[in-house]
């Protein structure tokens, strides 16, 4: 590798110091605290509603990635042409996921109206809603 | 904050690095980029089956156990617990990294002890967890959690959850391993030899992209 140069290996060590790290440390965790506690307030509750529950999720979700790969991963402060050769092929990732769920979600819908048997079946209860006290199901093994 | 470059810089004109990263760290990117892939389409798969049925188990059911506990509702409290220590592990990581770029070989050598510890309890809390749930009767293909309405469930949950969070364990056995080599190579002094820690940048790169799956993973079947 020595006859092409790069500028890793020759830095400041102080360019490196450890309190960036720290810092990203507490957003993590209190980005994680923040998705516990609205878990909890929305199973004491009922509130936030779940789609802008799960929509917080994702948002909060999209934050963390972004602070391990920037920051962790370091790619932040990597050159731009470095940035980019990993940003623009994960851009795919958009185009994957709305293309799928809404498949699956075309799926479910052709299915019910037209597999009249597949309908019906969701509608048996074998545990009561929700399922705080529910017996649970039968084990595979156990006695009857 | 990209690096600072003197303008009209040729970075294709051959002589330098493009990207100005070393061979294999690039290297170790694109191959994250495709490993990238195929958790993305593991996890873009569950969400289309998951869209495709008419119910699913409510993971706070699911997922409420912790060692010790016995029956006590807990939900998500275990899981926590994984998060963290995988996170904490991330930092001891980027520690050593930071080390590293100092040349100071004792405090890599720490710091990397102090991350293959985090990716051992991180793996003992999914052994606990694996174990607990088969327990309760689930496995690939069978499935003992009824839908969050009360309706039957199909397998479908059960061989999601074991497949992603098993490719996934996979990961962090195999990151603790790379790092196990990491550290006899360290404690060798082949790093100080050579006059750079690039391979444990390299090596760290690996074990906060297991993070960053884990944070997915998290958000998929525990949180949504």
């Amino acid at each position: 590798m020595s006859s092409i140069e790069t500028t890793a290996g020759h830095k400041e060590p102080a360019h490196f110091d450890t309190k960036p790290i720290w810092r990203t440390f507490w957003i993590l965790l209190g980005i994680t605290m923040v998705e516990l506690v609205l878990a909890t307030i929305h199973l004491k509750t009922g509130f936030p509603n779940k789609y802008v529950l799960n929509g917080m999720y994702l948002i909060l979700t999209c934050a963390k990635a972004f602070y391990i790969i920037a920051e962790f991963m370091h790619l932040r402060h990597e050159i731009k042409n470095m940035i980019m050769t990993i940003a623009v092929p994960a851009l795919l990732f958009v185009w994957f996921i709305v293309a799928f769920l809404w498949d699956g979600n075309s799926y479910r819908e052709l299915r019910n109206r037209y597999d009249q048997h597949h309908a019906d079946e969701h509608l048996i209860k074998v545990a009561p809603e929700g399922g705080e006290s529910a017996p649970a199901a039968k084990k595979p093994g156990s006695p009857e | 904050m990209a690096q600072a470059i003197p303008a009209g810089q040729k970075w294709w004109s051959g002589g330098k690095s493009p990207f100005n990263v070393e061979y294999g760290k690039l290297m170790m990117w694109y191959f994250l980029m495709s490993d990238a892939f195929t958790f993305g389409a593991f996890l873009i798969s569950y969400g289309s089956i998951r869209f495709a049925s008419n119910g699913w188990p409510d993971p706070n059911e699911v997922f409420r156990a912790f060692p010790g506990m016995g029956d006590t509702h807990l939900p998500l409290v275990f899981v926590s617990l994984m998060t963290f220590i995988l996170i904490m592990s991330s930092v001891t990581m980027v520690l050593a990294v930071a080390a590293g770029h100092a040349g100071d070989q004792k405090k890599v050598t720490f710091y990397m002890i102090l991350t293959i510890i985090g990716g051992l309890m991180f793996l003992s809390c999914q052994a606990w967890e694996w174990t607990h749930l088969h327990g309760e009767g689930a496995w690939w293909g069978r499935n003992p959690f009824p839908n969050a309405d009360g309706s039957k469930a199909s397998t479908n949950f059960s061989n999601f959850f074991f497949t992603i969070t098993g490719f996934h364990g996979f990961h962090v056995f195999s990151g603790v391993i790379i790092n196990c080599i990491m550290l006899i190579k360290n404690l060798r002094g082949d790093f100080a030899k050579r006059g750079h820690y690039l391979m444990i940048e390299k090596a760290g790169l690996y074990w906060h992209f297991v993070d960053l799956v884990w944070v997915f993973v998290f958000t998929c079947f525990y949180l949504l």
